[in-house]
C-alpha cells in the first residue's frame, strides 16, 4: 500500500517534470541533534521529563509538498533515562513499558496533513510495549538549509498524548498521570 | 554462656549474630516481596524501600563483623557423631550461605547506586556510591537481587530443614547448641 503510494507518487513527480521530488532525510543521530522526550505528572503537582536516548529513524520532505512527507523512527526502549536509576529500572520493568519483551517501539506515519504555515498533523501507527495503535502527532517545521559543513538540514518538533492504560502499561501513577506527553525534535541530514 | 565460642558451644556473640541475621533475612524477603506490589499511592511506596535498604546496609554490617568474629572466637568443632560427608557438607552450605548473602547484599546496593545516589540509613549515615559503571547496572543488578534472594531464601529453609532433621532424626545437639542450650550433650 505504501509502496504503491510511493510509486505513484514517484510517477506523479515524473510526469509533471520540474516539480520538487521530496527529499530523503536521515536523523541526525550521529551529531544526536535529535530528541524523543516525554513528560508526564507526578501527582498533578509537577513535570517529571526523561528521554529516550538510543533511537533512530527517517523522513522525506519537501516544503512545497508538506502532505508528501513520510517518516519513520525505531527507538530502543531500554534507553529510557529519567535521571534516577531505580526509577528508570522500574519504567523498564513490566510494571510500564517491559523492555526486556518490547526492546523497541516504532513510529511509521501514514499520512500527513498540512493544519497551517509550517505546521502538519502526522498520523501514523506507534508500536509501543507490544500495541500498535494510530497517533496523531501535532508537528512543526522548524527549519532547514545549509549547514556549515556542506550538509544540507531540516529540522521539525512534534508532540502527542498517549494513554498509558492504551499501550497496556500496567501501573497506575494515579488520576494526574493518566497520560504521558511525547515530545520528538529531530534533525535530519538530507542524503 | 560465655561471650566467646568453646571448643563444644557457641558463645553469646555467635548465637545472637546468627539469630539476627535469620529474621532479618527473612524480614527483608518479605518486605521486599511486599513492596514492589505496591500501588504508588500506598503510605509505605517510598517508607518500605528505604526501610529494606537501611536493614540491608545494617545487615551487611553485621555480617562483616560476623566473618570476623568467625577468626576472633572459631566456631565449636563439628559433633562428634558427624562423619566426613556430614561435616563437608555443612562447610560448603554454611559458605553457600555467607558467599549468597553478600552477593544479594552487594547486588542491592548496586541497583541503587547505579546513577551515583547515595543509600541513606534510617537518616542516621549515608552509604556512598562506588560502582557506577557496569553496563545496565541497575537491571542487570536488579536481576541478580531477585533471583538471588530467592535462592538464598530456599537455601536457608534447607539450612533450617537440616537443623530439625538433625535435632529430631539424628537427635544430635546441631540446634540446640544453636540456642545455647546444648550443656547435656557431648
Amino acid at each position: 500500500m505504501l509502496k504503491k503510494t510511493f510509486a505513484a507518487l514517484a510517477l506523479g513527480s515524473m510526469i509533471f517534470a520540474g516539480q520538487a521530488v521530496a527529499a530523503d532525510y536521515v536523523i541526525d543521530k550521529e551529531g544526536q541533534h535529535a530528541f524523543v522526550n516525554f513528560k508526564i505528572s507526578h501527582l498533578g503537582y509537577s513535570w517529571l521529563y526523561g528521554t529516550f536516548k538510543d533511537f533512530d529513524g527517517s523522513f522525506s520532505f519537501d516544503a512545497a509538498q508538506p502532505e508528501a512527507s513520510e517518516v519513520e523512527v525505531t527507538l530502543k526502549t531500554a534507553s529510557l533515562d529519567s535521571n534516577h536509576a531505580e526509577r528508570d529500572k522500574h519504567l523498564r520493568s513490566d510494571d510500564f513499558l517491559n523492555v526486556a519483551k518490547h526492546p523497541t517501539a516504532t513510529f511509521k506515519s501514514t499520512a500527513v496533513k498540512s493544519t497551517g504555515e509550517g505546521t502538519a498533523d502526522i498520523t501514523g501507527d506507534l508500536t509501543l510495549n507490544g500495541v500498535t495503535k494510530p497517533v496523531v502527532i501535532a508537528a512543526k517545521f522548524i527549519g532547514e538549509g545549509q549547514d556549515p559543513w556542506g550538509g544540507y538540514r531540516a529540522g521539525f518538533e512534534g508532540t502527542t498524548t498517549l494513554t498509558l492504560k492504551d499501550f497496556d502499561i500496567k501501573m497506575d501513577l494515579g488520576p494526574a498521570s493518566q497520560t504521558v506527553d511525547l515530545i520528538i525534535s529531530v534533525e535530519g541530514v538530507r542524503q | 554462656m560465655q561471650w566467646r565460642n568453646s571448643s563444644d558451644n557457641y558463645g553469646l556473640v555467635s548465637i545472637a549474630m546468627h539469630w539476627l541475621v535469620a529474621i532479618a533475612v527473612v524480614g527483608l524477603f518479605a518486605l521486599g516481596y511486599w513492596m514492589v506490589g505496591l500501588n504508588y499511592y500506598s503510605g509505605w511506596y517510598r517508607t518500605a524501600p528505604d526501610i529494606h535498604k537501611s536493614v540491608g546496609i545494617l545487615l551487611f554490617g553485621l555480617m562483616l563483623v560476623r566473618v570476623i568474629w568467625r577468626f576472633v572466637s572459631p566456631a565449636p568443632s563439628p559433633l562428634r557423631s558427624h562423619g566426613r560427608r556430614t561435616r563437608m557438607a555443612t562447610k560448603a552450605g554454611h559458605g553457600l550461605l555467607y558467599g549468597g548473602l553478600f552477593v544479594l547484599m552487594i547486588s542491592g546496593y548496586l541497583i541503587s547506586t547505579a546513577d551515583g545516589r547515595a543509600i541513606g540509613v534510617f537518616g542516621w549515615f549515608e552509604v556512598p556510591a562506588l560502582i557506577t559503571s557496569i553496563p545496565n547496572q541497575a537491571d542487570a543488578a536488579g536481576l541478580v537481587h531477585e533471583y538471588l534472594a530467592w535462592g538464598v531464601l530456599i537455601f536457608s529453609g534447607l539450612h533450617a530443614l537440616a537443623a530439625l532433621k538433625h535435632h529430631f532424626i539424628d537427635r544430635d545437639p546441631t540446634l540446640k547448641r544453636m540456642f545455647g542450650r546444648a550443656d547435656d550433650h557431648v
